[in-house]
């Protein structure tokens, strides 16, 4: 050891949260999955660094003591939603738009949509007035037992969203919603649950964001989905965290016979992120398609951790998630294609690309496979790259000035990430995050 | 009317001495050639003109429009009018011909007036159109990513497509006949005959006299061992499909 006196090991992450602090007066479908939630979140260790998962993110830094949930309509008091925020990202107008608020929430819809029987309401008025559907899929697709943060999200969720759409419905216009989390010292948590029914189909983006505060805030997530046979799901899914952000989700979709869902993430906010996202090909012929995009600066840590389970015969999944690196942020991927043994004649397919643009960045890329059918293809692919000098003198030699040049090589990498989305908006967002985070 | 001015270059490249004291004018409205063996610095030539960082300048100047190139970042050779068409034309996967083609003409706008809003789509596809046309490229050509996947033809009908659009002043071609066919070779040299023009001089790198055939040099430079040891007319190319370097090397020895 140098002079430098050895940092004494912080002891692990406490959170505050306590049975007194559970959501009141709700229905008791609502009420009973988060006493059962609670109590798993009692049971289930706080994560910490030898769990194979949290290996390479270390949460010790968050202060969860010093955390609370909002109060009842906090958000009056606190910064408003940005315009920009609430406009269609994927689509001249919305079908309906929820946005989750510190302490409340609000809600717009399109009559035509409730005429076709489409639910969009908030988790609340759907454990009132729509039980039975939401019982189906509530804490079904994403167990409680996932994780600490799953439980936890399960139990303390203050907002939540429960979209259905009924038998063979086509919904056109996308549906909309914005968790806005402003406020330090808070933990914003909420559900976000989907249940497409058999031939449906839907575009749905989902955005959370924040404005940059000093301090710490804490969100914890849930994305339950649903898909029934043959129903097909567009879910773009945003995370533009301000930077004091501690960021946790469980996401999973679980596809129906010759269901389909094109999965677009996108992951550019945050202080730390640590996301399990997943699709479950539980029936023949379902397929899904997941396109991820991060771009890490400062000391941002974003560590996504993706699963592809096929679990029945004929089932496609193909994964592309690019990133790129800068200052001193850190990313980690870490994939698995599970193949069951009945889920013969599989497709899968996994990559991860990381465009390193400092010396100072660090990039983790772990694929995995875990095959127990014989007749299947699987593929793989990680790759952690810097941007070649050769390339930047042929474009300077052009006469494009080297920060532009650098800027066009990363466009360029992320091109085939933007070559899956098919939203104009989405696609700009990204690439004016590329132009901000490039400075 | 302005001359590149190559005066007294000598060149290092990872420590080893490869352009020993090379001196060169070419005034715009020109076209010269400079052959020579492989191994005698021909390529490093053309890689120090445009700021190759990989090539350290020991001593001498490039002299044009009364300013020392040298001095100048690759970016800043580019708005003078400076061009290089690449021996090996880099890949840029996921940028296409035409938003790189854009982003380069609007840079050098730029560059010359700090207020310039940059060339307009329509503006941009009509020239880009004509000057495909010229080089006999098809349209979609434009939608490809720069390089990747090119064959070499199309790398170097690419590069002279470049040229056509950034128009400079004085282009060097490094080599651009190595690995065309003659159908290649001739569209490639028809193109650069279309550019040529009072504002225009051109450097012509080769190892081969054939390139020679289709683009008419006004003069004939031989470099060996990083100088030029002879200048001339068009017939010293053709002397040289003739008798070889030999001659050459043992007058040298002598």
């Amino acid at each position: 050891m140098t002079a430098k006196a050895r940092q004494r090991p912080r002891r692990e992450v406490r959170l505050p949260f306590t049975a007194e602090m559970l959501p009141h007066d709700e229905p008791e479908l609502l009420a009973a999955y988060r006493r059962a939630a609670w109590e798993t979140y009692q049971r289930l260790p706080m994560p910490h660094r030898k769990m194979e998962a949290w290996r390479r993110t270390d949460i010790r830094g968050l202060r969860g003591e010093n955390l609370r949930l909002p109060r009842e309509n906090e958000f009056r008091s606190l910064p408003p939603v940005p315009e920009a925020l609430t406009q269609p990202l994927v689509d001249r107008e919305h079908g309906g738009q929820i946005l989750l608020l510190p302490g409340g929430h609000e809600r717009r819809m399109q009559a035509d949509l409730a005429a076709q029987g489409v639910i969009f309401t908030d988790l609340r008025t759907a454990a009132a007035e729509h039980p039975d559907l939401l019982k189906q899929v509530l804490g079904k697709v994403v167990p409680a037992e996932d994780g600490k943060f799953a439980a936890l999200a399960a139990a303390f969720s203050q907002n939540g969203v429960f979209v259905y759409v009924p038998r063979g419905v086509q919904v056109e216009a996308p549906l909309h919603s914005l968790a806005w989390g402003p406020g330090v010292g808070l933990a914003h948590i909420d559900h976000i649950v989907i249940w497409l029914d058999e031939g449906a189909s839907l575009t749905y983006v989902h955005e959370s964001a924040s404005p940059d505060e000093d301090g710490q805030t804490l969100h914890a997530g849930l994305v339950e989905i649903l898909l029934g046979n043959a129903a097909h799901l567009h879910f773009v899914e945003l995370q533009s965290w301000g930077r004091h952000v501690w960021n946790f989700t469980h996401e999973r979709a679980h596809l129906g016979r010759d269901a389909s869902i094109e999965w677009i993430f996108g992951s550019l906010g945050s202080r730390l992120t640590k996301s399990f996202t997943q699709v479950r090909l539980a029936e023949a012929g379902s397929s899904a398609r997941v396109s991820g995009f991060y771009f890490a600066d400062g000391k941002q840590h974003l560590d996504h951790d993706t699963r592809q389970d096929h679990l029945a015969p004929h089932t496609t999944s193909d994964l592309l998630y690019k990133g790129a690196l800068k200052d001193y942020s850190r990313s980690v991927w870490r994939g698995m294609i599970f193949v069951s043994p009945e889920a013969q004649k599989t497709d899968g397919y996994q990559a991860n690309r990381n465009l390193m643009l400092s010396d100072t960045a660090r990039a983790d890329s772990i694929p995995g496979l875990e095959i127990k059918a014989n007749d299947v293809r699987c593929t793989h692919g990680a790759t952690i790259g810097k941007v070649d000098p050769e390339q930047m003198f042929y474009l300077r030699s052009r006469g494009i000035p080297a920060p532009d040049a650098e800027r066009l090589i990363v466009e360029g990498f992320f091109d085939p990430i933007m070559q899956r989305i098919p939203f104009e908006g989405v696609r700009g967002r990204f690439s004016r995050a590329i132009h901000e985070k490039m400075g | 009317m302005s001359e590149l001015v190559i005066r007294n270059l000598h060149v290092n490249v990872e420590g080893k001495e490869i352009l020993k004291g090379l001196n060169l004018t070419l005034p715009q409205g020109e076209v010269h050639a400079i052959m020579g063996p492989n191994g005698t610095g021909k390529s490093t030539l053309a890689y120090t003109l445009m700021g190759h960082p990989k090539y350290e300048v020991t001593e001498g100047e490039v002299i044009f429009k009364g300013q020392n190139i040298l001095e100048l970042s690759p970016e800043e050779r580019a708005h003078l009018g400076i061009f290089l068409a690449f021996q090996y034309p880099v890949a840029i996967p996921g940028v296409t011909l035409a938003n790189f083609l854009r982003a380069a003409i609007n840079a050098k706008r730029k560059a010359i007036n700090p207020d310039d809003e940059g060339i307009s789509v329509a503006e941009f596809r009509k020239l880009l159109m004509e000057k495909m046309r010229l080089l006999k490229m098809d349209p979609s050509f434009a939608g490809r990513y720069l390089n990747d996947g090119f064959s070499g033809g199309e790398k170097k009908r690419a590069e002279i497509l470049q040229m056509a659009m950034l128009e400079p002043e004085i282009a060097i071609l490094d080599e651009t006949d190595s690995g065309l066919d003659i159908d290649a070779l001739r569209i490639v040299s028809e193109g650069v005959n279309a550019l040529r023009g009072p504002d225009l001089g051109v450097l012509v790198i080769t190892h081969y006299q054939r390139i020679l055939r289709y683009i008419k040099p006004d003069k004939v430079h031989i470099m060996m061992d990083g100088r030029i040891v002879e200048s001339g007319g068009p017939e010293l190319a053709e002397h040289l499909e003739e008798h070889g370097y030999d001659w050459l090397r043992e007058r040298i020895a002598a």
